[in-house]
């Protein structure tokens, strides 16, 4: 078994994780706050319009950001699935609970702003198109972790369980990314990609980098608020948690 | 520069209004949401706890 560094023991550790990542938690909002608000305005207001989309295009501030992280917030539930299920550490199972509505509710704006904006586009709200499709699996994957949480009741069970689960639906993963390029589809390639160019003209490219790093603050920021609570909730019966609730904070 | 003549023209979109203000919005909504879940959830948690602590005779580190 590999060896992990002092740091990463001690991170893993569920009230060291708590008392470390609340001094993030105001810079991560602030971050957020700050980068979503001006990508909101910038997108919204001050982006050229689309010459064949028009306005609709301007959904793309949302979509796309919501996409990104629905995408690497399935990374990040697999990953700590893996982590928990081979090194059984209660951590990962906590950060895995608290990523799967997170990674849902993304996928929801992903596909709903999607929806909204197929129809002046398309001419229609949904189609049985390859990408659309797989995302939609993807929603569902996310809500089976979070039912399988709900259908044990023992913790363990349950973390085990929600694990598997993750990682066997990383298998969709690649095909998402990969569905507009294997099948013909109506959705649009993608427009950033880490080999090329974007496609798109540098203002509107700009505040869609904005809202990316937006989203990303954001999804850092909820996932770890989700993670404490849920350290709050296992370690309950533990001296510090009683400690904490007696203080109020 | 902004790219509007008037408010009106831009809440009309263009003819978009509706799909551009009710993606926005529908995305607000959801995550606000998803900041105040957790934090709901923790304070109804501390709550329990210290209702708990007080009602209980404490014995130690492990409590059930």
């Amino acid at each position: 078994m590999a060896r992990f560094p002092e740091w990463f023991h001690r991170l893993g550790a569920p009230k060291t994780f708590y008392s470390m990542t609340g001094k993030w938690l105001p810079w991560l909002a602030g971050a957020a706050a700050i980068l979503l608000c001006v990508g909101t305005v910038w997108g919204l207001g001050f982006a050229p319009q689309d010459a064949k989309q028009g306005n609709s295009f301007r959904i793309i501030y949302i979509h796309v950001p919501a996409a990104f992280l629905a995408l690497a917030g399935y990374y990040v539930m697999a990953v700590a699935g893996a982590v928990g299920l081979i090194w059984k550490m209660k951590l990962a199972h906590m950060v895995l609970k608290a990523a799967a509505p997170l990674g849902a509710a993304l996928t929801f704006v992903a596909l709903f702003t999607g929806a909204l904006w197929g129809k002046p586009t398309w001419g229609t709200y949904w189609v049985w198109d390859a990408r659309i499709t797989s995302m939609l699996v993807l929603f569902f994957l996310y809500l089976g972790v979070i039912a399988l949480h709900y259908a044990y009741s023992s913790t363990e069970a349950a973390s085990k369980a929600s694990a598997v689960l993750a990682l066997v639906g990383t298998a969709n993963i690649p095909i998402i990314y990969k569905s507009v390029d294997w099948w013909y589809t109506l959705h649009q390639p993608a427009t950033i990609k880490l080999t090329q160019a974007p496609s798109m003209h540098p203002d509107m490219f700009k505040p869609l980098l904005v809202m990316i790093a937006g989203f990303y603050c954001f999804y850092a920021l909820v996932l770890l608020m989700g993670t404490r609570t849920e350290i709050l909730h296992r370690e309950r019966r533990t001296r510090w948690v009683a400690d904490l609730a007696k203080t109020g904070y | 520069m902004f790219q509007f003549e008037s408010l009106a023209a831009f809440i009309a979109m263009g003819g978009h209004g509706p799909y551009v203000w009710i993606s926005y919005a529908v995305t607000l909504l959801t995550l606000i949401w998803l900041v105040i879940a957790p934090i709901r959830g923790r304070r109804r948690l501390l709550k329990n706890l210290s209702h708990q602590s007080r009602s209980a005779v404490p014995s130690g580190e492990e409590r059930s």
